[in-house]
């Protein structure tokens, strides 16, 4: 094999398939990218056996191939090279070498044969349909705070994603929840894509699909099967398999009956807390919320380091209520609000509350309250 | 050079017994009024508890154990005479004494010895380190002048004592550091008293095996055994930064210990680290249901405990011993700190599901660990389980039966199983 590539294109398309490589590898050829050469393409590819994404690239083929080295060895020495450069890579099975050439600078790579390489079974997707970057990157950035690193509840430790019945009809859903938080976000239906099967998308899957839906406004191909999801680009297709597991009931836990309205404007709100919350110790960081007529006074009480309250000018006209909160899951629950103000539903002080944005249903989160 | 008979307490100067009662057993140090800090280590503790409360096993050699697999707890003296030894399998026991007579332990009866040796202690220093319910450190530095004779003099009066009105003796080790007081106490086992001075320290140590070292076991024998270090002599051949580069923390303290430095305090306030409670099985057993009995029991035990010190932890441990000896753990961190039995259940019982091991077993237990104050433990409910707020007002309900009732009081049914 026998290819030359400017150092951008192959910086990019090297960096996104090495970073789903683990840093700390018990097989030695999971350490590596499979590079391929044929026709006027090379493509990278890397796993972690849960996960394998394959990055395309348009190179000068010299001579077709494929060869196998050290994902983050590579990814290195293309970063240091100068802007600009013409990189050619040349594999030399003989020796089991691969030289990286450009300008005066030429290294030489120990390599693993491609054959070792575990290449992902490619299997029957079930459904297969298009989402606008922009949607798919919203159902995820704004559940995945959400997701569980509980090992005992292995099913929660991803976004559950799937088709559901909302008052408007069916929408693509997104749900996460660790227990103590939950986000429910929804989006338009994309055609083609109502007999898709639910699937627990994992945490690491959903950071390397982030970075692969950049800032692009591309439409994502995205496959589903009952086992594995596919995300492509134009250039970059990841597969990951899904969290072997039932998702739990999560409907009967956003509580439908809460009365107890309080608007707040989420910045106001995000910063007081994050403010009251400093004297708190860093373990259980409970902030008292106590609610009465337009007012709400947010409280820390921490015994062996200080106390702290601050008051904000509030929308809420129902009775009066002390409820307490994680300071961190507030924020990241206000830290969702982009647009409008934050609006809480409250019942009870020992249940579950429910925030929105203004009065959109399409994304919902819900918090369980502490005991203060 | 100073004197002190044991028996009736009076100090002199060098003679072959006690001028006042003619006593020979006396102790003869120069520095036996200097030194203060003591460990004090009962002989056959369980044993000789036995034979104060049943005469009729006097003269006999007496074994503490049980079971039918179960090994030798402790063993009288006139047993290890015919070579038995505490932690030895029963049934090798008896074959080195068939005529031993075998006595289950009765626990609360040694505990409240344990507690009447701990008041008397308490009489001389508050500081005071507990090791076991039969063994303990004590610094009486700066003591000499409230009791109007030095620590010698206490501690001799202190076994004396324990003789006299519990019925069990000791051996004492005085020495400047609780590494070397502990060593002493071990010199003249049963009823001995033993000084080691800072005068005579290297020269003691000198061809002593490291093995004396409390918490030098069989793995790090064999490290330091490769590394060609077997006595303190060798120990004093390496340079400190070499000894910690190679041991670690560990060599960092074999380094002072070696030279017969330790500066560790006697304080009775070790923060308590974990709690935890384990079972051996009467027969092995792989059957799902008789474990999960055994987990909610130990459960709730390590939970009772943890109420009790008003405490909670954010690990819990499960650990089981397979038939073969060969031991599984398994842990995981909460999102809070808890002290609730159901908590502890649960969690356990899920990291029970995910073993992925068939059995059988022959042990198992639960802990909690990362201990912390109550305060801010089980604070947050569960979105997905809320049924779990109930259980929780339900046990801490069962607590105040048990509390004015008797712990049998109320139970669950898996308790039973």
């Amino acid at each position: 094999m026998k290819i030359s590539v400017e150092r951008n294109v192959l910086l990019k398309a090297v960096g996104k398939a090495q970073s789903v490589v683990e840093r700390r590898n018990t097989i030695p050829i999971l350490a590596n990218v499979l590079i391929e050469a044929e026709g006027s393409d090379v493509t990278f590819r890397a796993t972690d056996l849960d996960i394998e994404v394959v990055d395309r690239a348009a190179a000068q083929v010299e001579r077709a191939g494929a060869t196998t080295v050290s994902a983050t060895t590579l990814h290195e020495i293309i970063r240091k090279l100068p802007d600009g450069a013409l990189v050619t890579l040349t594999a030399d099975a003989a020796a089991g070498r691969l030289t990286v050439d450009a300008g005066r600078s030429n290294f030489s790579l120990a390599t693993l044969p491609r054959e070792d390489f575990p290449v992902m079974a490619s299997s029957e997707y079930a459904s297969n349909f298009a989402v606008p970057a922009p949607v798919l990157r919203r159902l995820f950035d704004k559940s995945k705070f959400a997701i569980s690193t509980e090992e005992t509840r292995y099913y929660l430790n991803g976004v559950y994603m799937h088709v559901a019945d909302s008052d408007g009809g069916k929408v693509l859903r997104c749900v996460a929840t660790d227990g103590h938080r939950l986000a429910r976000i929804d989006a338009e239906l994309p055609e083609n894509s109502g007999d898709m099967p639910g699937v627990i998308v994992p945490r690491k899957t959903v950071g390397e699909l982030r970075k692969l839906l950049d800032d692009d406004e591309a439409q994502i191909a995205v496959s589903v099967s009952e086992t594995k999801v596919r995300f492509a680009t134009q250039d970059i297709t990841l597969t990951s398999k899904v969290i072997d597991g039932t998702f739990p009931d999560y409907t009967r836990v956003i509580p439908a009956g809460n009365t107890r309205k309080l608007e707040v404007d989420a910045s106001d709100f995000a910063q007081a807390v994050d403010r009251v919350a400093t004297v708190s110790s860093e373990r259980s960081r409970a902030v008292k919320m106590q609610l009465d007529e337009d007012r709400l006074v947010l409280s820390v009480n921490a015994p062996d380091s200080g106390a702290a309250e601050e008051e904000l000018a509030v929308a809420y006209g129902d009775e009066k209520l002390e409820i307490g909160f994680n300071a961190k899951y507030l924020l990241e629950i206000a830290s969702q609000v982009d647009r409008e103000n934050a609006v809480f539903l409250f019942n009870s002080s020992g249940d579950p509350t429910l925030m929105r944005e203004g009065n959109d249903q399409s994304a919902v989160y819900v918090v369980m309250p502490m005991r203060v | 050079m100073p004197s002190l008979c044991r028996d009736c307490l009076s100090e002199f100067q060098n003679a072959p017994r006690c001028p006042t009662c003619r006593s020979p057993r006396i102790v003869t140090h120069d520095e036996l009024f200097d030194l203060s800090i003591a460990h004090m280590d009962c002989d056959a503790f369980y044993a000789s508890v036995e034979k104060r409360d049943n005469p009729e096993l006097e003269g006999k050699p007496l074994i503490i154990g049980g079971g039918r697999r179960g090994v030798v707890s402790t063993a009288c003296y006139i047993a290890r005479i015919r070579g038995v030894r505490s932690a030895m399998p029963m049934f090798q026991a008896l074959k080195l004494c068939p005529d031993a007579v075998i006595v289950p332990p009765r626990m609360q009866a040694y505990a409240d010895v344990s507690r009447a040796i701990r008041a008397m202690m308490e009489d001389l220093t508050p500081a005071i380190e507990p090791l076991s319910l039969d063994e303990a450190f004590l610094d009486l530095t700066g003591t000499k002048r409230l009791h109007g004779a030095p620590p010698a003099v206490m501690m001799a009066r202190l076994v004396k004592r324990m003789r006299d009105e519990l019925g069990v003796t000791g051996s004492v080790g005085l020495s400047h550091n609780k590494f070397l007081a502990k060593v002493a106490s071990d010199l003249e086992k049963p009823h001995g008293f033993s000084v080691i001075g800072k005068a005579e320290t290297a020269e003691f140590l000198h061809d002593k095996p490291v093995r004396l070292i409390w918490g030098v076991g069989h793995a790090a024998q064999s490290a330091l055994d490769s590394a060609g270090i077997r006595t303190f002599s060798d120990l004093l051949r390496w340079e400190q930064e070499d000894l910690t580069a190679r041991f670690g923390s560990m060599g960092y303290r074999l380094w002072h210990l070696a030279r017969g430095q330790d500066k560790r305090r006697v304080s009775r306030d070790e923060p308590m680290k974990s709690i935890s409670h384990e079972t051996t099985f009467g027969e092995d057993t792989s059957d799902p249901a008789l474990l999960d009995g055994h987990i909610w029991r130990l459960s709730e035990k390590v939970a009772d405990r943890a109420k009790a010190k008003d405490i909670a932890g954010r690990v819990v441990t499960l650990k089981l011993k397979r038939a073969n000896h060969t031991t599984l753990t398994r842990r995981v961190s909460l999102r809070e700190p808890t002290q609730m039995a159901d908590t502890v259940y649960r969690t356990s019982r899920a990291l029970f599901d995910q073993v992925g091991d068939e059995g059988p077993y022959r042990l198992i237990g639960c802990g909690l660990s990362d201990l912390c104050k109550a305060d801010g433990a089980d604070i947050s409910g569960d979105l997905l389980d809320p049924e779990a707020s109930q259980r929780s007002a339900a046990e801490r309900a069962t607590d105040q039966i048990r509390a004015r009732f008797g712990n049998d009081a109320i139970l669950k049914g898996r308790a039973l199983r």
